[in-house]
């Protein structure tokens, strides 16, 4: 078949599949388990596919000559070529202002797909772990409940058939109808976990279709489009549970308020991105990759403009294509949860265990280093080229990556919620990525983002077993008469211990993953991702180094502190006494993910590195990741040589973290779940404030929620409500007046002359009539009193004038 | 003559008036039974049906035309220039563009969808349908119209039949309403809002009425495709014009007339009208008031403003625009401080119609034909204008959806209350995909409808005027913030409703009523929610004809 009909195909069966669930599943959660992994499945073959097409043809060789297709979109005006697309600010007339006039397409906007070496990394690891999350899903999502608000008015009887609504299974007829009372007085009742989950599985369809359409985007807006179809999947899915809440804890945030965080937050940075998007497209009148990350006329031209044209703002040194470049990386800042947009994340966990993996590992946070690393020519302009230092974005994305990989480290050694934990790990891994495409560590970045990829999913899938085999513990305690508080958190680390024996498949699969997360030297992935980033750092940019490594210290430390909370020592609650195995679809998809944690690390070795180098790359020039990848630019990046301080800094934070923080947590576990963590000891207060993750949700809740919904109640009240309107009332009221001004001028004055004439003939008449006596000497009088006047009239005009 | 040349001559004035007559015949049924009832509601339906499938037919010739349509100057399709009103010189001209052209069918289809919605009137349903049908003969009229005065007949007509919906079929009042008014209060019932709405728009059009008359009278004819370069080119002349001279007479109507469209987009600060009668409004009156009223306003400034008056546009332009951007932030912000589920959508509206008249302004700037610029500044108003037409339309689609969705609740539970609702995705699963779908698409995600149109307005308006004015640009910016808050009122309206534990409330309200949409109910929405679809994922063929019209009006 047509290679180029195939990329079309990749993202479409997970879209169909969304479709087809919402549409005809009725509730029916076998049809939907089908439909949805198989067109998993369907796309995954697909993509192998092309994989092994691409890697047929080669990394040079699909760099230079991509495989593309499209179709024309939007057929706008008749985009002149112009080459006087003078970009908004820039004032004055510099050199090279003009943007080739080849650059610009005459026929409209065309939509299409490509496949190049950086893509086709995403097409190896996207399907794989999405397939796996599905399978996994399908088994987590098959019991379980939660507690939900029971409101007033909803009597026993409701409750009832709501639930036979939902096609309860017979064995939640224990917990479904007991309503319980918490202790902020409100009325509680369990819920089945599972009611939603032909819904669930039609979400995460779309997920992953969002996910493959940006992956297979040739141009910024098709990536746009498969961007926000991520976040409104995720959206939807972090508040899939949407009925949920926590007893006793009533100020804990519930799922679809973190859903709503976490669209609100990354559309805030997404609105930005579109800023961005309009102006790269106003500037060179084209997204496509190709024609303006490919183009060396376009690339000159965007870095020869100044931005700010301000010359007071020019030492900035940053251009018109360095300012695009700061705006779509607010994109990744809102997407990737850095700093200080990351708040979302860890409370996106409120979502169903395979959406946490879905969302941070496999799919919508890599989005945003997706984004990074395809924009890199345009990132990095001004960067090399005998130009001592870096341009300020490249500043600012390095800077921004290292802090937040050592600011999310520090929150995550003092969070207890086992998935809280992997949230800021992930946040953190992400920093690594983004400081490393700031410092220009372009291999290492898409190398550790797809090693991270793959042992991230695994890290999370096997929490989420984790928290299934305690939740079931839990159940299995409460039949054999044990009580547990109503707030029991199977989440919370301090209620686990001594899950190794218990269920080994989880445990072994998750060491394996923690190994890798903590770059645990020669044996996973994460060692050779990580040691490549620090590499780079090593060469570019020491700071970053130092940073990065304190944060890799951090990784391993709170990796091993996870470990030993829940695997080592004697379990602390009767749950965890209790728990057992979660079964073949959900262990399953952890072993695949386990092998690829260890062995994918392999492709991407440094060729000087003693013994692994020359087994894995014999090529001197670089790794076959290296050699693949880096084709895709159009210059592929230079071998740094390998330092011996680097990598032995790289081994010993790994071992050392690892190593204290078993010595902390291993050696001496935890004794119950109200025992004091022994950093807190060590730490007070600052123990406080990271657990508090720095009160940074309390901060933007009081910088920015709060005022915005004040402003929004004064623009509806006072502006609408209180002065436009009161300004046409009182127009309408004049008018009125004016109106009845001119009914009492029309009956007073005008009728009231008629009237009044009328009247007053009338009155005159009246009051005459009595003249009227009808006795002749009156009337006799009267004559001859007229007559005596009317002749003294007369006299008087003839004789005295 | 055959057949098909009688049709072709006479599509547009079948289209107007077909609606017309069949009321008329509804007029003649009766009306003493259920099944009575029933009948006059088909015979409705049906004949909304007939120009839903004469504008299908318009569009498949108007695409397969030998000559393109792309111009009412240049290029009218389907002329008609009959007698009308000799003594003025005004005539009975109709002809379509690709500007219109959308417009009508969009007209087209709501019309049918929102009579489906309104399948439940059970009260004087004869007089009811009648006036609806009225309704659509008023909308069509301004969109086929060539002629200014007849422009203004049917800009005018319009409003009677929506006044009469809203003030009788509206939402119930409160039933100490007019003990409440008549101490003085201000009670905001049908009857207010009809009320508002009629005066407010008949006020504003008093304006344009005096313009229309000046300028058929200075000009001689009405015609506007004459008008568009006659009335421009206007130096001189006798009377008032040599009085005050040319430009300030121009710059007087092109205010009225401006003012008089602002109030129907509507524009910021006019807009209050819109809340309180979209909220009163019949669900139909809602979706069709959403849907095509507001446009008419809109295509006023495209069809009428920016071509007659190019100067004073470019003038006024930077003022349009951050108008626009205060509809389009404000809107959003006192959408978001809703507890009124329809107050909240009917807000909504006043934030995507600003995107509209953002477009409009930037275009407005560059001028009718590009007269104020070239080059990058006409390209970007190229793509601005055509984002301007799909996001009207596309507007109409989704706040109609929009409009129905909230419907369907009231209907049953007689709340618009959000607070009274939660849960309904889990006891009403179809309305809850419908509502969220729709909701999506007015909150702008890529792959459905308003994404495109917004996209484009954005992308177009933001480098407008490079190098001489940076107002645009920053009002682009700043609408960005509008953009954010979409967001927020829309999960706001999805959380309270469709979220969270099921609120026993509206279940007791609605009656032992299921929640769940009907069929008649999912007929009506589904082929707006695949126009949502197809128009986002594959706008090529709709906006190839509102481009063709666009490229040749900034040329």
């Amino acid at each position: 078949m047509n290679i180029e009909i195939l990329l079309w195909l990749i993202p479409l069966p997970p879209l169909l599949a969304f479709f087809i669930i919402m549409l005809f599943s009725r509730g029916n959660k076998v049809f939907a388990d089908v439909v949805s992994i198989g067109a998993m499945v369907g796309t995954w073959v697909l993509s192998l596919i092309v994989l092994f097409t691409a890697l047929g043809i080669g990394g040079s060789e699909l760099g230079k000559h991509p495989i593309e297709s499209s179709i024309e979109w939007l057929p706008i005006g008749e985009m002149l070529s112009t080459g006087e697309a003078a970009p908004e600010p820039a004032e004055g007339t510099e050199e090279g202002r003009e943007i080739p006039a080849n650059a610009v397409t005459e026929e409209g906007f065309r939509m299409g797909v490509i496949l190049d070496p950086l893509n086709t990394v995403l097409i190896f690891f996207v399907p794989l772990t999405a397939t796996m999350i599905f399978i996994y899903a399908s088994g987590y999502m098959g019991t379980g409940h939660y507690w939900t608000l029971v409101l007033e008015g909803e009597d026993h009887h409701d409750a009832d058939q709501h639930d036979e609504d939902h096609d309860v299974e017979a064995h939640h007829d224990d917990h479904g109808h007991h309503t319980v009372v918490d202790d902020a007085g409100r009325t509680i009742a369990h819920t089945d976990a599972t009611k939603w989950k032909a819904r669930f599985m039609g979400i995460i369809s779309l997920f992953a279709g969002g996910m493959l359409l940006l992956t297979m985007a040739d141009n910024l807006l098709l990536l746009f489009m498969g961007w926000e179809i991520m976040g409104l999947c995720s959206y939807l899915l972090i508040g899939f549970w949407n009925d949920r809440i926590y007893p006793n804890e009533p100020g804990r945030i519930t799922p679809p308020f973190a859903g709503i965080k976490a669209f609100m937050t990354t559309r805030a940075a997404d609105v930005v991105m579109l800023i961005g998007i309009a102006w790269l497209y106003s500037v060179t009148g084209t997204l496509s990759y190709r024609e303006i990350l490919y183009n060396e006329e376009v690339l000159h031209a965007l870095e020869a403009m100044a931005f700010p044209a301000n010359p007071l703002l020019a030492p900035l040194g940053l251009s018109i294509g360095g300012a695009i470049a700061l705006l779509l990386f607010t994109g990744t800042v809102g997407k990737s949860a850095q700093f200080p947009l990351h708040t979302w994340l860890p409370d996106a966990m409120e979502g169903p265990t395979p959406v946490s993996a879905m969302i941070h590992a496999a799919t919508m946070v890599s989005a945003g280093i997706y984004l990074l690393l395809r924009f890199f020519p345009l990132i990095s302009l001004g960067w090399g080229h005998g130009v001592e230092g870096f341009p300020l974005q490249m500043q600012i994305i390095a800077g921004v990556g290292a802090f937040t990989a050592l600011f999310a480290a520090t929150i995550a050694i003092a969070q207890n919620d086992i998935k809280k934990v992997l949230a800021y790990s992930t946040i953190s891994q992400l920093g690594f990525m983004v400081a490393a495409v700031g410092i220009g560590a372009y291999i290492a970045a898409a190398f550790h983002l797809m090693t991270h990829a793959v042992f991230k999913a695994l890290l999370f899938m096997g929490s989420g077993s984790v928290i299934h085999a305690v939740e079931h513990g839990a159940e299995h305690a409460e039949h054999h008469g044990h009580h547990l508080p109503i707030d029991f958190d199977p989440q919370d680390m301090r209620n686990m211990g001594g899950l190794l024996t218990r269920l080994p498949i989880t445990a072994w699969t998750f060491i394996i993953g923690g190994a890798a997360l903590s770059g645990f030297p020669f044996i996973t992935a994460g060692f050779w991702s990580k040691d490549e980033i620090l590499l780079d750092a090593w060469h570019e940019a020491p700071i970053v180094f130092w940073v990065l490594a304190i944060a890799a210290f951090l990784t391993a430390f709170y990796t091993a502190r996870q470990i030993a909370m829940t695997f080592l020592g004697e379990p602390r609650t009767v749950a965890a006494e209790e728990a057992g195995p979660t079964g073949f679809r959900m262990e399953f998809p952890l072993i695949v993910l386990a092998v690829g944690a260890v062995l994918l690390g392999y492709i991407g070795v440094h060729p000087e590195m003693p013994v692994f180098g020359p087994i894995f790359s014999p090529d001197p020039e670089g790794s076959p990741f290296k050699l693949f990848v880096g084709k895709t630019l159009l210059e592929s990046p230079e071998l740094l040589a390998l330092e011996a301080p680097s990598v032995i800094t790289s081994i010993i934070v790994a071992l050392g973290g690892l190593a204290v923080g078993l010595l902390v947590y291993g050696l001496r576990p935890l004794q119950s779940p109200d025992s004091t963590d022994p950093l807190k000891r060590l730490l007070g207060p600052v123990h406080t404030l990271l657990a508090n993750k720095y009160y940074m949700d309390e901060l933007y809740d009081a910088v920015f929620v709060r005022p915005a919904q004040a402003i929004a109640v004064f623009i509806f009240l006072v502006l609408d409500r209180g002065i436009i309107d009161n300004l046409i009332h009182s127009i309408a009221r004049f008018t009125e007046w004016v109106g009845f001004r001119n009914k009492d001028f029309d009956t007073e004055i005008i009728n009231g002359f008629g009237d009044r004439f009328a009247r007053s003939v009338a009155q005159t008449g009246q009051q005459l009539k009595y003249s009227q006596t009808g006795r002749i000497q009156q009337y006799l009088v009267v004559v001859a009193t007229g007559v005596i006047l009317l002749f003294g009239v007369f006299l008087y005009t003839i004789f005295l004038r | 003559m055959t057949f098909e040349e009688f049709l072709r001559q006479s599509i547009l004035t079948l289209i107007t008036f077909v609606p017309f007559l069949g009321g008329g015949i509804l007029m003649l049924l009766p009306e003493k039974n259920n099944t009575h009832k029933n009948i006059i509601r088909w015979a409705a339906l049906l004949f909304s049906l007939i120009p839903l499938g004469l504008s299908i037919l318009l569009w498949i010739w108007f695409v397969q035309s030998p000559e393109p349509c792309n111009s009412i100057v240049a290029n009218p399709c389907f002329e008609v220039d009959w007698r009308w009103f000799p003594a003025i010189n005004a005539r009975y001209h109709l002809g379509v563009d690709g500007i219109s052209l959308p417009l009508i069918l969009l007209t087209a289809i709501l019309t049918p969808l929102a009579i489906l919605m309104s399948w439940d009137i059970d009260d004087r349903v004869k007089v009811y349908m009648g006036l609806f049908l009225t309704l659509e003969m008023g909308m069509m009229g301004v969109f086929v119209s060539l002629d200014l005065l007849l422009w203004f007949v049917f800009y005018e007509f319009g409003l009677v039949p929506m006044y009469l919906l809203i003030n009788q079929w509206g939402s119930e009042p409160p039933p100490d309403a007019e003990e409440r008014r008549a101490q003085g209060e201000i009670v905001r019932d049908r009857r207010y809002a009809s009320v508002k709405f009629m005066i407010y728009t008949i006020a504003a059009s008093v304006g344009m009425l005096l313009s229309i008359a000046f300028i058929g009278g200075v000009a001689g004819t009405f015609s506007i495709p004459d008008l568009t370069t006659l009335w421009p080119a206007l130096e001189g002349g006798t009377g008032v014009l040599a009085e005050v001279g040319v430009p300030v007479v121009k710059t007087v109507t092109f205010i009225l007339m401006t003012v008089a469209f602002a109030v129907k987009v509507p524009l910021w600060p006019f807009h209050t009208w819109l809340p309180d009668a979209h909220t009163e409004a019949p669900t139909a009156g809602s979706m069709i008031l959403a849907g095509v009223l507001l446009k008419l306003g809109a295509y006023g400034f495209i069809r009428i403003i920016l071509p007659l008056f190019p100067e004073q546009a470019h003038v006024f332009a930077p003022v349009l625009a951050v108008l626009a951007m205060l509809a389009i932030v404000l809107g959003a912000y006192a959408s978001f401080a809703q507890t009124d589920f329809k107050r909240l959508v009917a807000y909504s509206s006043v934030n995507h119609m600003g995107f509209v008249m953002l477009a409009i302004a930037a275009a407005a700037w560059v001028g009718y034909g590009s007269a104020f610029a070239e080059g990058a500044n006409r390209t970007s108003a190229i793509i601005a204008m055509n984002g301007a037409v799909l996001q009207m339309v596309n507007h109409g689609i989704s706040a109609a959806a929009m409009f129905a969705c909230v419907g369907m609740l009231y209907h049953r539970t007689h709340t618009r209350d959000l607070t009274k609702y939660g849960g309904v995705w889990a006891i009403a699963p179809a309305y809850g995909f419908v509502m969220g779908f729709t909701a999506m698409a007015s909150l702008g995600l890529p792959g459905l409808n308003g994404f495109v149109s917004e996209f484009m307005v954005v992308r177009g308006v933001f480098p407008i005027g490079a190098g001489e004015t940076a107002i645009f640009t920053l009002m682009v910016i700043i609408s960005m913030l509008g953009l954010l808050f979409t967001g927020a009122y829309v999960l706001k309206a999805l959380r309270n409703v469709l979220q969270g534990p099921v609120n026993p409330e509206a279940v007791e309200l609605a009656h032992g009523h299921p929640l769940e949409m009907n069929i008649r109910e999912g007929i009506a929405m589904a082929p707006l929610l695949v126009l949502m679809l197809v128009l986002g994922v594959y706008p090529f063929w709709l906006v190839e004809i509102i481009n063709s019209t666009i490229t040749v009006m900034w040329s």
